[in-house]
């Protein structure tokens, strides 16, 4: 089974948990960028949670199935269309041979999650069949979906559900504008007193530099970093550290500026000083932002940290008991 | 060595960054190396990265399975009880050729003229001479005189971080670009602050360029020998050798790339950190032994 790519939509690419263990040579992470739609997309139609989908970022695709399928799109409002005709976000759909599903314009949310049963069947590379773009590997080719590919699909497991749904409580919200919750640390002592606190004041505008690799900010009052003797070996900017590895999560401002957050494509490490994290419950939500959409950074702790994580976890445990 | 100068800091509920010298130094190098190869030794259940940095390190884990406050802990020991450990590296010594001041870096420093500190010069030419060499071949024969600790890899997959094996004084450092480039050739070798680098993809970057070389350090498919292992040539502690060779010698070797018979010469080495520090030059002499002899 195989769908062929009609129309490759923005930036398409295959991708699946992600790839650990290989982040101290520089590859990074990888892997859908809002998990939870990607598991709900699985989930659906029913796959393994873990299983390669599509991932489909502000402009859908168009693609054409060369047999019987079932199919399911979570994640930004982006309605799916068979032969043209409006079908249901968040549904296992059965896709007949020779249909062609294309997608309206994405409302809300910034990336679409397209399973289907028996899931992208992409070789595995370092343990993942993510898509790992700078590195030109995983995925399909190790890039972007383009015109006339022919995309694998591997044999169902199990029989998928036509109709099963994600409640409207458990799909994924995509607000216009929200609040992201942040660790301080790492660098973070090396900005200004005025500068930590405006951080937290300001709202912030999601650039159009956002993309798998980071999520850049703008519209905030620069950040001043602290004057000081910069050490041997770090760059000659304020906000240059001696090059060090960067969390994934984590937040930089080059030059105080515009500040950046990595995601799972994140560059590993560089020289510009990080000022605390995005916590992990929160990096799906980020992955929904559109340019423009506006976020508030908030400040909390670890144990607030741990605390949304468990709400987390808790969640997806009652949508995969929705959709067992 | 000093304990209790690192500091600790939770990258949020996954991670934990542990700066271990705010600048940059041989000791805070080995240091970083010492622990990350404990902490690896000791698979600690949920840890799913651990990466060595020039002179910090940070571990990914999964804290529904160890808590990071435990994990913090643990990391603190760990450096507690480097304290009294002789530092010493069971590493490999890596000869890379380098054709310096090519055609192709110098085609592409001169589009980003404009982003240059110095837009009369070249960057080998500026880096020579801000670094007080009376040539541009006597700035080579440092560059590639004595060796390189691979200090971090990183960036972008298999992008090695170097740092020379010289007295803090002998240290070439250069200024980033002004701008970054938008485009620098793959197999750059590049130098900012006082690191080095190869560029194992071509890229955007903001490092001054010297020279290339024609030996692949990444490359998926893993055609060559050296990266059948794995598609990364490079690992932080790999000893590096720069030889300046010719444009026939490069000429030759690029052929022999494509043909997949390229070969570099790879030998494992140890390095003992006291010995360095007691007598630099006459340590890399008997490192570069274990290279060219037999």
């Amino acid at each position: 089974m195989a769908i062929k790519v009609l129309k490759p939509g923005l930036a398409t690419t295959v991708q699946d948990a992600g790839r650990t263990g290989y982040y101290n040579v520089g590859i990074p992470l990888s892997g859908a960028l809002d998990q939870y739609s990607f598991r709900a997309a699985n989930l659906l139609v029913g796959n393994d949670e873990n299983t390669a989908v599509l991932e489909c970022a502000l402009m859908g695709p168009e693609l054409e199935f060369q047999r019987d399928a079932v199919i399911a799109v979570t994640g930004a409002e982006m309605v799916p269309k068979l032969n043209g005709a409006l079908a249901s976000r968040n549904e296992a759909l059965m896709v007949k041979a020779g249909t062609v599903v294309s997608f309206d314009f994405m409302r809300t949310g910034a990336r679409a999650y397209i399973a289907i049963a028996g899931g992208i069947d992409v070789p595995v590379v370092l343990g993942s069949r993510s898509t790992y773009g700078l590195g030109a590997f995983g995925g399909f080719q190790g890039r972007k979906l383009q015109t006339g590919d022919i995309v694998p699909v591997a044999a169902p497991k199990r029989a998928a559900k036509v109709g099963k749904r994600v409640a409207h409580d458990l799909a994924m919200p995509l607000p216009k504008e929200l609040e992201l919750r942040v660790v301080p640390g790492l660098y973070f002592h090396r900005i200004t007193d005025e500068s930590a606190r405006t951080f937290f004041e300001d709202t912030w505008a999601v650039a159009p530099e956002a993309d798998r690799i980071g999520y850049r900010y703008k519209q905030g009052r620069p950040l001043k970093f602290k004057e000081r003797a910069q050490p041997f070996g770090a760059g000659s900017d304020p906000s240059n550290i001696v090059d060090a590895g960067y969390p994934y999560g984590s937040i930089q401002v080059p030059g105080g500026l515009e500040p950046i957050i990595l995601h799972r494509d994140a560059v590993s490490g560089g020289g510009y000083a990080m000022i605390g994290t995005v916590i992990g419950a929160d990096m799906d939500r980020i992955a929904q932002m559109q340019p423009n959409n506006k976020a508030r950074f908030v400040k909390v702790d670890l144990d607030a940290a741990l605390a949304a994580r468990a709400d987390r976890n808790q969640r997806l445990q009652r949508l995969r008991a929705a959709l067992a | 060595m000093a304990t209790g100068t690192a500091r600790y800091s939770h990258g949020a509920d996954e991670h934990i960054f542990v700066e271990l010298s705010e600048e940059m130094s041989l000791d805070a190098f080995f240091k970083g190396m010492a622990i990350t190869t404990a902490l690896t030794k000791k698979k600690v259940p949920g840890v799913t990265e651990i990466c060595p940095a020039n002179a910090s390190y940070q571990v990914r884990f999964d804290p529904d399975v160890t808590h990071p406050r435990e994990m913090m802990k643990l990391l603190q020991q760990l450096e507690r009880d480097m304290g009294s450990v002789e530092l010493q590296l069971n590493t490999r010594i890596i000869e890379i050729p380098v054709l310096y001041d090519d055609p192709w870096t110098t085609e592409t420093l001169m589009r980003f003229r404009e982003r240059h500190q110095d837009p009369a010069s070249t960057d080998i030419r500026y880096a020579a001479r801000i670094n007080d060499y009376p040539s541009v071949d006597e700035f080579i024969a440092a560059h590639s005189g004595s060796p390189w600790f691979v200090s971090m890899v990183g960036f972008v997959a298999g992008l090695p971080f170097l740092y020379q094996l010289v007295e803090r004084a002998k240290q070439i450092e250069v200024p980033k670009y002004l701008r970054p480039r938008t485009d620098t050739p793959k197999l750059t070798v590049g130098h900012g602050g006082c690191f080095g680098c190869i560029y194992s993809v071509r890229g955007a970057g903001g490092y001054q360029m010297f020279g290339i070389t024609p030996a692949p350090i990444f490359d998926p498919a893993q055609g060559l020998s050296y990266l059948k292992d794995f598609m990364c040539l490079f690992r932080p502690g790999d000893i590096v050798k720069f030889k300046a060779i010719d444009r026939d010698a490069y000429d030759a070797a690029l052929k022999q790339v494509q043909a997949g018979t390229f070969k570099l010469r790879i030998r494992p080495v140890d390095f003992a950190m006291k010995k360095f520090l007691a007598d630099p030059a006459g340590y890399n002499r008997q490192i570069e032994e274990v290279l060219y002899g037999n």
